[in-house]
């Protein structure tokens, strides 16, 4: 199986050009955010603060790592669910992520909202926690640390294993499978 | 004759199984897994069950959880009625296993104390423990660390009596489609058939503790676990999701008495990173 590497941060064409079904090995930085964090970034925006990073041209990985031994980078730290963070797609779209990595269906409002802002929705290996631990070279927490693995970290990830599941034309590879 | 167990006893044997789900896939589940790599053509689905296997290798080798969601601890016990328990309150025990495990392996934390309110215990207690009175002096204690993912697309569904099984084959592909990648498939899904709803949900995460590979006792259910596992591996949800021939590695039927009203019929389905473990005192 052919992978395609790309790296981060990813520009406008390198997005176009990935189609749905591709399997990619991302290196670079990314941030992460699952529920809590999701939840604060709304909070903040409505209350007028600034954001404490930014999010203009990023992937966001949905993750929750399990806590580092003694001498590693991180824990365990594979996708969570993505469709848990779907009603917050609008508002980070807007901050310009160009893609997220997740697993799992988005709804179709995400998937109508990547068309429009062009950008990827990528689905990485569901329960292989300890696998991509090992893609990942650094880690430090950028915000809310207090939300412990929900907090907001700044990853280097090298040949991060991910599927275009939703490319900038909205298809979508969990509807394909089912339509073959 | 009465037979005494102390708790301390108890803690360790929990600390055991909760370490040695968290870091080992075992032999049965290893080998399913090269089985079914064997059987996928799709070459995305297969390169899934490659980095799958891969994972248990480097999780076992480096002691890096094999899943960042250390899941629910889920505690089933059956207490024969003959043991007297020396030292603490049987359930403190557990708990106290539990969060001693979870900090001493550094497995992530998952458990909030109010499910609106939404404080991480910092624990990952309280386990979820379930009991039973049998006769008898031993003391068998089952352990499942459950994932949310997989945990949040179980179902329940109150069929009509005369409703023919197909009918409940259809509505188990129907779920199986919708949970679609979410639960990571290839899941293990618990069936629990009869009793009440409450009863059926619990016996549909019981049916789960059944030795991996073993069928089901009576014949009739063990050709219909067969039936509904080729029925949800002809779905092509496939390895992740991604498209592919297996979907479910194992279907497990837990049937019980029910009321001449009644069919209900639960489901709940387990990841692919089945963590589980079980011991006799």
């Amino acid at each position: 199986m052919e992978w395609k590497h790309i790296s981060t941060p990813v520009d406008d064409n390198t997005i176009a050009s990935l189609k749905c079904g591709d399997p990619c090995l991302i290196t670079g930085k990314i941030l992460t955010a699952r529920d809590k964090a999701h939840e604060r970034i709304r909070q903040m925006i409505a209350a007028g603060e600034p954001l404490p990073f930014d999010l203009q041209g990023e992937l966001l990985y949905y993750v929750g790592p399990s806590p580092a031994k003694e001498g590693m980078v991180i824990g365990a730290a594979g996708p969570t669910t993505s469709s848990r963070m779907d009603p917050f797609s609008e508002m980070i779209l807007e901050l310009g992520i160009k893609g997220m990595v997740g697993k799992g269906r988005r709804d179709s409002l995400t998937r109508e909202l990547l068309v429009k802002h062009r950008a990827v929705y990528f689905s990485s290996i569901g329960g292989a926690g300890a696998y991509l631990s090992r893609r990942i070279k650094s880690s430090r927490v950028v915000a809310f640390e207090e939300l412990g693995p929900e907090a907001v970290f700044e990853l280097y990830v090298e040949e991060f294993p991910a599927v275009v599941a939703i490319d900038i034309n909205g298809e979508d590879i969990y509807e394909n499978r089912i339509r073959q | 004759m009465k037979r005494t167990i102390h708790t301390d006893l108890i803690k360790k044997e929990i600390e055991k199984l909760i370490y040695n789900a968290s870091f080992t896939v075992p032999p049965e589940i290893k080998s399913a897994f090269s089985g079914m790599k064997l059987s996928e053509t799709r070459p995305l689905a297969s390169e899934t069950l490659r980095i799958l296997i891969e994972n248990a290798e480097i999780s076992e080798k480096e002691e890096i959880p094999l899943c960042q969601d250390c899941g629910s601890t889920i505690v089933f016990m059956e207490i024969g009625q003959d043991i007297e328990f020396e030292g603490e309150y049987i359930c403190d025990a557990v708990n106290e296993a539990v969060a001693d495990s979870y900090i001493k392996f550094h497995l992530r934390k998952s458990i909030v104390s109010d499910p609106l309110r939404r404080t991480n215990t910092g624990t990952n207690t309280p386990a979820f423990i379930h009991t039973d009175i049998i006769p008898g002096d031993r003391l068998k204690i089952d352990i499942l660390l459950k994932g949310g993912g997989s945990e949040n697309v179980s179902s329940l569904r109150m069929f009509r009596p005369t409703d023919p099984v197909e009918m409940i084959i259809d509505y188990i592909e129907d779920t199986v489609i919708k949970a679609g990648p979410n639960p990571c498939p290839p899941i293990f899904l618990g069936v629990g058939i009869g009793g009440t709803a409450d009863a059926a949900m619990l016996n549909s995460k019981k049916a789960l503790m059944r030795p991996t590979g073993e069928k089901h006792k009576d014949p009739f259910y063990a050709e219909l676990e067969d039936k509904i596992l080729a029925r949800i591996n002809s779905t092509g949800v496939g390895p992740m999701g991604f498209g592919g021939a297996n979907t479910a590695a194992g279907v497990c039927i837990m049937e019980a008495p029910t009321h001449i009203a009644s069919l209900p019929v639960a489901l709940n389905l387990n990841c692919h990173s089945f963590r589980k473990g079980g011991v006799i005192l």
